[in-house]
């Protein structure tokens, strides 16, 4: 992946009427990146994905794609393509012609069409299937096909609404991986629109975190999983244990805490964030995969605290306990893998909890 | 439940939509029956088969002008009717705008107004206006009451077509003009034929506005009415009623047929996209 920038978002607003959909988008997405916009409903995910296709205008900033302001630039004449949430399949062409709709425009000969839209459904894996009727296709193939007449036209960004949110469950797992596949082995820029976390987390380089018409936090997966920059994205990624604490002082090795359920830390300055005052601190946030339950009296952990089970629910690989610790505050979720020869714990079991610094994540 | 009190409930149901069918086209029957019956006085019993009623059609020539206005008035107002229906039909289907419930329903009116006051209306209006009255008269008294049905019509051809399909299309490079050409109009044909053979049927044989609209060109149920004064004629009139049955029936039954292709080539149930028939 190169860094050149392939499309820039500056200061974007857009209001319908008195509902202000986007309040000020900056971002910038890189050439030949798999970039996903991830929020809750009503976010405002669509409305600047349209915009960037051209359906819609901002009302105020600017929208750069390859280094030109599309200002004023219809949908028809951006170098862009949108693979919609219903798919679109023109349901009175076969797959054939829909895949080659665009190209009537590009002044090809009949041979280079037929050649090209050949290539572009062995691309998307449905070579043969160019005769089938609109109504023949499955799911699955429907958006397969809505994706080869998108890539035939060669565009810089692919932009996709909710791609898979019309498959099931299985099959849209399987499409997960082959697109970001298929999008790794042509090197298109890809915009995804969703409001599924995981799907996020799976496909993309890095992902826009959004809520209420504003970009929380951009961050690969890892980072926005492990460094999320404030407790609504830590909460709308994954699950998230907050608990209270405070700020007994900040020094060359670290910011010192007090966590009433934990017990006393320094965390190492690499994971304070720039520009972050102790005083600020008001909360911390641990994912339940770094506390460890303790189950022999030999294991070890760097720092460890005592705590009573309070629930327990069983998925087969993983159990995940309600543990209350040291009896302070809201019960925390400990996951555990379900190793051989060990048993889940009843409710009301006492507990070691094993825990580190370095997994710990401040909040203001 | 036992066998019997169904069987019985059934044959109870079977009399009495048999009889509401005999009440509802006996009449019509009648038509076809006295088209063919050599005799020139309509009554029972039958005297014998002719198809001489049907050659003294061939020869008249006030009859041959008087189809000819009527296929003016019906091709005309079909056309003028599905054009308008469309516009109407299309605005409502995409966009929002104050008033627009109220407004559809006042274009829907006429459906339901008795037709000879929409007639006197107009009537009294052309007067007013100091319009001489002709064939155009007819036509614009004929387009007032189809464009209620051409709307009904469109309106679900066009409520059923996605509006992804045109983004799609000005997405794929291709002008507004285009995406109207090669995506909007061909999923909406079947719906325009289908209005424009209603809007035909309608208008062939509608009558009242016809009557008080007509200026010195007859359109032919005005002709028909004014030959029922001669006994003589009564005979190639019914000769000429089950022609026009005929016709009506076989417009109308492709005028559905076209609809419902409409709505299977937009993936909607026919029965739930609403029509007529
Ligand atoms: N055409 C429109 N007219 C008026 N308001 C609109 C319009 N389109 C979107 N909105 C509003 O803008 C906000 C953002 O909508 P948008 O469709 O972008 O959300 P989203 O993040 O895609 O949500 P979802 O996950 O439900 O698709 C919503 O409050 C919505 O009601
Ligand atoms: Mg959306």
């Amino acid at each position: 992946m190169q860094d050149k920038p392939i499309i820039e978002l500056r200061d974007v607003i857009k209001r319908f009427g008195s509902v202000q959909a986007l309040n000020g988008i900056n971002a910038t997405i890189r050439e030949g990146e798999f970039f996903s916009l991830l929020g809750p409903s009503g976010c405002g995910k669509t409305t600047l994905l349209r915009m960037i296709a051209g359906f819609e205008d901002p009302t105020d900033g600017a929208i750069v794609i390859d280094g030109k302001s599309m200002q004023g630039i219809p949908a028809n004449r951006r170098p862009t393509n949108m693979v919609f949430q219903s798919y679109a399949i023109f349901p009175h062409l076969s797959v054939a012609e829909n895949v080659a709709y665009g190209l009537k425009k590009k002044k090809l000969s009949k041979a280079e069409i037929a050649a090209e839209v050949d290539k572009a459904l062995s691309m998307v894996d449905l070579a043969g299937y160019g005769r089938r009727a609109a109504h023949e296709l499955s799911g699955g193939q429907r958006q397969r096909v809505a994706l080869a007449r998108a890539l035939v036209m060669r565009p810089k960004v692919v932009l996709l609404d909710e791609p898979l949110s019309a498959l099931d469950k299985k099959l849209r797992e399987q499409m997960q991986v082959e697109l970001r596949q298929l999008q790794q082995s042509i090197g298109i820029t890809f915009i995804l629109v969703t409001h599924d976390q995981e799907e996020a987390l799976i496909m993309s380089d890095r992902i826009a975190v959004m809520f209420e018409g504003n970009i929380a936090q951009i961050d690969t997966p890892e980072g926005l999983y492990r460094r999320p920059v404030s407790k609504r994205v830590a909460s709308f990624i994954g699950v998230m244990n907050f608990l209270d604490a405070t700020a007994t002082g900040q020094d060359g090795t670290g910011l010192s805490l007090d966590i009433p359920a934990l017990g006393k830390v320094t965390v190492p300055p690499s994971h304070v964030p720039e520009g972050m005052a102790a005083a600020s601190v008001q909360s911390i946030g641990v994912r339940p995969e770094m506390l460890t339950i303790l189950f022999d009296g030999k294991d070890k952990a760097e720092s460890e605290t005592t705590g009573k089970v309070t629930g327990t629910s069983y998925y087969g690989d993983m159990t995940y306990y309600t543990v209350a610790l040291n009896g302070v505050g809201a019960p925390v979720t400990v996951s555990m893998r379900n190793t051989a020869g060990r048993s889940v714990l009843p409710v009301g079991s006492p507990v070691r909890v094993g825990w580190g610094a370095e997994s710990i994540v401040l909040f203001e | 439940m036992r066998p019997g009190h169904n069987s019985k409930r059934f044959s109870w149901l079977t009399i009495y939509a048999v009889g509401y069918m005999l009440f509802l086209y006996a009449p019509v029957i009648l038509l076809p029956l006295f088209a063919f019956n050599s005799s020139t006085i309509i009554a029972f019993p039958l005297s014998g088969f002719t198809t001489e009623w049907f050659t003294v059609l061939l020869n008249n020539a006030a009859l041959g002008e008087s189809v000819e206005n009527s296929l003016i008035v019906a091709v005309s107002t079909a056309i003028l009717s599905t054009l308008l229906g469309a516009c109407a039909a299309r605005a409502s289907a995409r966009y929002r705008f104050p008033g627009q419930r109220g407004m559809i329903a006042f274009i829907m009116l006429p459906l339901v107004l008795p037709e000879i006051i929409v007639a006197v209306a107009l009537l009294v209006l052309l007067m007013q206006l100091g319009l001489s009255l002709s064939l155009w008269t007819v036509i614009g008294g004929h387009t007032l009451i189809c464009v209620p049905y051409s709307i009904a019509i469109l309106s679900s051809a066009f409520h059923g077509l996605d509006r992804s399909l045109e983004e799609a299309s000005f997405d794929l490079g291709e002008t507004s003009w285009g995406t109207f050409k090669r995506v909007t109009f061909p999923l909406v044909l079947p719906g325009v034929i289908s209005s424009l053979l209603i809007c035909f049927t309608i208008s062939l044989d509608e009558f009242i506005i016809a009557f008080f609209l007509t200026g010195t060109d007859a359109t032919l149920p005005v002709y028909i009415w004014s030959q029922l004064r001669f006994p003589t004629k009564l005979p190639s009139i019914m000769a000429l009623g089950t022609i026009l049955l005929a016709l009506s029936v076989i417009l109308l039954i492709l005028a559905e047929w076209f609809r419902q292709r409409s709505a299977k080539r937009q993936g909607v149930e026919a029965s739930a996209a609403g029509g007529f028939l």
